[in-house]
């Protein structure tokens, strides 16, 4: 299908820093070709605001393929926009008709703050990460070669789905309660079902669920949008997964 | 063990959440099988045999212990949910101004706090138009008797007096002034300490002229009979709705989920949440339909 052009009106959520308040702004943007990225888009509207000496709209954005987890936006009500199984880079304006209004918002969590208009602070997930989402491997220089453990197809299988998780976040930003069960469940399966993770699970599973919940992530009640609009397609499973875990952990634990 | 992992963190409330709902949902069968004695039995044996199952229910050591844990699991999924929900809330101080997409989640499985908290609504209505009567009020009208021990009672016995222990019902003598009623339901010889039995509350009758709007058997007919009935069917539906995410939710949240069997839990939640609701909404409305 040969591209053509659309005139659009963004409304777009605009706030200095994270100390202000923010609010809703309306643009129209003329012109934009239906081949472009939903980013690209952006960035045209920002060409257009530099040349009427205006703040230009600050987003993340990084590897633009689709595989870093840096580019967010929750674009018409859902993250990462209409597309299903992408983020907003691979996101394009062919999705979108002539005239269309588009809101754009940032995540929208206690655990995410506002940095910038649409950019969100999503260091609470590293923290997550930091409080157990690692093998501790002795690199004494003997190192034991990690393909020396045989591991089932299937296990390999399942733990490669749940490592899929880019951390974009936008499990948190789609749940009506702002939890982040899915990310972290899939952080802990990627390790469970795997030999050189089960050393270490019950730790595990204990330690980033309470960083998960000092963090302020709301709770989960199974409603499932989370799967939906994972741009990564990571299971409710890996959050069943994680119920288990930690049950297992919260009996079996010393400490 | 860690004892405030399992109170405290936001997975233990699910746990908790998922274990009290369960045990409810059991509750749920046991109310409904006694609650379809009332369409099962017609007529007098009917009445005989609600009373009598009622009775049961309140006499029984084991019943006695599964009230408590009855009534501690709705305390406690009621908190939780209060807890759960407040969270949740504070989870996003600042909502999307374009409203959420509906398509990803179920509108139950979103709902489930508002589902809760109308069923409440219902709990404390419905405890105070039969819960109450039944366990509190102690000037209930008593329907059956079982009679222990007749010998002291000698030709004089009231006309409503069956054994009950006996295969066949058999009315004996009468003369109510013969026996005294003490603690709501013990029978004594007037007069005296020697206690020859027990009576049954008349629950049937309570619970037929609150939904049939006709005076049964001495019970003052509800002047909203319909009106009940119709309020009835309507919590019916809303427990549907909290079913139908409740039950497979409550899998999940246990960590319960597997290839093999999440979608038979999926469907037999979606058939417990249809058949359990619908049975119990049949109920008034038989009894309605039968008296108007």
């Amino acid at each position: 299908m040969a591209a053509k052009t659309i005139n659009i009106t963004l409304k777009i959520w605009r706030q200095k820093n994270c100390n202000s308040k923010g609010n809703m702004e309306t643009y129209t943007l003329n012109d934009v070709s239906t081949a472009s990225s939903f980013l690209e888009m952006l960035d045209q509207l920002n060409e257009q605001l530099i040349n009427e000496k205006k703040e230009p709209v600050a987003f993340d954005h990084d590897c633009r393929e689709g595989i870093c987890g840096m580019c967010s936006l929750y674009i018409n009500g859902r993250a990462h926009g209409p597309d299903t199984g992408t983020t907003t880079c691979q996101l394009h304006m062919r999705m979108f008709n002539d005239g269309d209004t588009i809101y754009v918002e940032p995540w929208r969590s206690a655990a995410f703050p506002v940095v910038k208009d649409l950019v969100v602070d999503r260091s609470a997930f590293d923290r997550i990460q930091q409080a157990g989402g690692f093998v501790s491997v002795n690199t004494s220089g003997r190192t034991m070669d990690a393909n020396a453990i045989p591991i089932p197809k299937e296990d390999a299988d399942k733990a490669f789905e749940a490592a899929a998780c880019i951390g974009c976040g936008a499990c948190v930003a789609t749940c009506k309660n702002g939890s982040a069960m899915l990310f972290v469940g899939a952080k802990v399966s990627q390790y469970a079902l795997l030999p050189q993770g089960r050393v270490e699970a019950t730790q595990r599973a204990l330690n980033m669920v309470r960083q998960m919940d000092e963090e302020g992530f709301g709770n989960c009640t199974n409603t499932g949008a989370c799967e939906v609009e994972c741009p990564k397609g990571i299971s409710l499973d890996n959050i069943a997964r994680l119920n288990r875990e930690f049950l297992k952990a919260s009996l079996v634990s010393n400490k | 063990m860690s004892k405030s992992v399992l109170l405290k963190s936001s997975l233990a409330k699910k746990y908790w959440m998922a274990a009290t709902g369960l045990f409810l949902c059991l509750f749920l069968v046991g109310h409904l099988l006694g609650n379809l004695q009332l369409i099962t039995h017609t007529g007098e044996s009917g009445r005989r045999a609600f009373n009598e199952y009622a009775y049961f229910m309140a006499h029984n050591p084991l019943i006695k212990v599964m009230s408590w844990i009855t009534y501690i699991s709705i305390l406690f999924h009621i908190i939780d949910g209060v807890l759960l929900t407040i969270e949740n809330k504070k989870a996003r101080p600042i909502g999307y101004a374009h409203a959420a997409g509906t398509k990803s989640s179920t509108w139950s499985s979103r709902n489930m706090a508002l589902l809760g908290s109308l069923i409440l609504v219902f709990i404390v209505m419905h405890g105070a138009h039969f819960w109450y009567k039944a366990k509190v009020r102690t000037d209930m009208q008593l329907h059956t008797y079982k009679i222990e021990s007749t010998q002291d009672l000698g030709q004089n016995v009231p006309p409503q007096i069956y054994y009950t222990h006996t295969p066949s019902i058999q009315p004996i003598p009468a003369d109510p002034n013969a026996i005294d009623v003490k603690n709501t339901t013990e029978l004594y010889i007037k007069g005296t300490n020697i206690k020859i039995g027990e009576g049954y509350k008349d629950l049937h009758s309570v619970v037929v002229a609150f939904f049939s709007g006709k005076e049964t058997n001495g019970v003052p007919g509800n002047e909203n009979a319909l009106f009940a009935v119709i309020f009835y069917v309507i919590a019916m539906v809303v427990l549907a709705f909290h079913l139908m995410h409740g039950f497979s939710s409550a899998f999940q949240s246990l960590g319960l989920r597997h290839p093999k069997y999440t979608e038979t839990i999926k469907n037999i939640g979606n058939g417990f949440a249809i058949l359990i609701p619908l049975l119990f909404a049949i109920i008034p409305v038989i009894i309605w339909k039968l008296n108007n």
